[in-house]
């Protein structure tokens, strides 16, 4: 069954889908579209690390955005509007990764499949990366979403309540690196941030409570990618993109449908 | 009330805050037992805010000390609260933060909090008197040690913060809990202090609410200093409860409003 190209895509992109959407919500509730952009676009610069030091792009990716994200946390309060310093971090880590891959020489690198994803050429092993980095990260926030949750709502009341908000901040952080990592085969660099956004978005105006806005985040980000396979496979366009045309679509009639039940 | 257990849920000497460059707090001590209601009040910009915050441990002093009696659990009810409207939260569910809590608790917390039918409301729905009270109900749900209540009736009307107070009593009458809350509507909180802190940046005065009251310090803060409201809270305030004591003098700016 895992000798179809289509199979192994669906599978990566639903992986990736179950993965981002808990991580998602967290991102939209606490405004951080825009920390989820900088993050991802420092993968890039991961992956010239990992090309240059001949590691697996996935470690490669990983340590980066783990980088990014510590970074941010660190630099943010400090005197930078974080929106600024966002702008600043992200843009010079994509254009200096790009800088970086273009030394690389001998090595061909097909740079569109890192920015927007090669989800057809999805190989079993990275099925199985894809799937083990999900279930961890699913792992990670399920353990401490209540927490989470709590610092989200407001960090002094998890404070008084004996909760580190600091500590959710780290956590999330590291899911986000984990998710950019696992993500960047699927939809890649660029348009990761639309993988954790839209569905999360789109599952906001019908949700009930924090944890059905996940669950239904979930759902709607496999529909989505299976979804934009389809688009792709129909129209013979590039799937990455796809996927998050039809995400885009979703999140339109979701705002449709909660306008009508008004 | 009992003020036999000698040993105090909180100790704080010697705390300094440093905020932005500037010193927001200089060499506060602060104590509180068991049971008691302390209020703290000072003019805006005071450190009011902060040193409740640093009680708590959101803020971390330069210097100082501060000494929480060991698991100690702490009801925080915040000035304010933002509660992002995309995150989709039920009052019960904002009442289950961070600890589950069984479903009878939620329902009784809700009927002492006087909004039995508010079970599924979204927390963003809510009018201001009834967040707060919604604040209040989940500080008790983990039945506290310590209530400490941050200008809790801000943006209630006279009617509404007087049923707020006369909670707060109710509750600690039946949890034995101590109070700390801080406060500008001087003439109701002094009222149900046990024990009031003038602060403004250092602690001014502290004692009784009727020493306090007539403490030279603490007129030179509300007397003149903040003209308009505050004065007003102290003329009210003066009529209301100190009809055997001498009158303080009056500024003319008390009257202003």
């Amino acid at each position: 069954m895992l000798d179809d190209f289509m199979i192994r895509a669906a599978l990566a992109g639903i992986g990736t889908a179950l993965a981002a959407a808990p991580l998602g919500c967290f991102v939209v509730w606490r405004r951080m579209a825009y920390f989820g952009d900088a993050t991802a676009h420092a993968a890039i610069l991961g992956v010239a690390l990992a090309l240059a030091l001949e590691m697996p792009i996935f470690g490669g990716v990983l340590v980066a955005a783990l980088a990014m994200g510590l970074t941010v946390s660190a630099l943010s309060g400090h005197g930078f509007a974080t929106d600024t310093l966002l702008g600043v971090l992200a843009h010079s880590a994509l254009a200096f990764g790009l800088v970086a891959v273009s030394f690389l020489s001998g090595v061909r690198v097909d740079l569109m499949g890192y920015l927007f994803g090669d989800i057809l050429a999805v190989s079993v092993a990275d099925l199985a990366v894809i799937w083990g980095g999900a279930a961890a990260i699913l792992i990670l926030i399920s353990r401490r979403w209540s927490a989470l949750l709590t610092s989200t709502v407001s960090p002094d009341l998890a404070i008084a309540s004996g909760i580190d908000p600091r500590r959710a901040q780290y956590v999330l952080t590291l899911a986000l690196a984990l998710t950019i990592a696992i993500a960047i085969k699927v939809v890649g660099a660029l348009l990761i941030s639309a993988l954790l956004v839209i569905p999360a978005a789109t599952a906001r105006s019908l949700a009930r409570s924090p944890e059905s806005m996940a669950m239904l985040a979930a759902g709607l980000g496999s529909l989505t990618t299976l979804g934009g396979l389809a688009l792709s496979y129909q129209l013979d366009t590039p799937t990455g993109p796809s996927i998050v045309c039809v995400a885009a679509v979703l999140f339109v009639l979701s705002l449709t449908a909660a306008a009508a039940r008004r | 009330m009992t003020m036999t257990d000698t040993s105090p849920l909180i100790e704080a000497t010697g705390l300094v805050v440093r905020r932005g460059g500037n010193v927001a707090l200089q060499e506060v001590d602060f104590t509180i037992s068991r049971g008691e209601i302390v209020t703290i009040v000072g003019p805006n910009g005071s450190g009011k805010s902060t040193l409740l915050r640093t009680l708590i441990g959101a803020i971390r002093p330069s210097a100082g000390h501060i000494r929480r009696a060991p698991g100690l659990r702490i009801g925080y009810v915040p000035q304010s609260l933002h509660i992002e409207p995309g995150l989709p939260l039920s009052v019960a569910r904002f009442l289950a933060l961070p600890r589950p809590q069984p479903a009878d608790r939620i329902a009784e917390a809700l009927n002492r909090a006087g909004l039995p039918d508010l079970h599924d409301r979204r927390m963003t729905e809510l009018s201001g008197g009834q967040f707060q009270r919604v604040l209040l109900a989940r500080a008790l749900l983990e039945r506290p040690d310590i209530l400490m209540l941050d200008e809790p009736t801000q943006g209630l009307d006279q009617r509404g913060s007087a049923d707020f107070y006369r909670q707060i009593e109710e509750v600690r009458s039946e949890l034995g809990c101590a109070v700390v809350m801080v406060s500008h509507e001087l003439h109701v909180v002094m009222s149900a202090s046990d024990r009031v802190i003038c602060l403004n940046g250092h602690v001014c005065c502290s004692g009784a609410p009727d020493v306090v009251a007539t403490a030279p310090e603490y007129r030179a803060l509300f007397g003149t200093g903040t003209k308009g409201a505050l004065a007003l809270y102290r003329h009210t305030h003066d009529h209301a409860h100190d009809h055997d004591h001498p009158q303080p003098d009056h500024h003319h700016e008390d009257h202003a409003i």
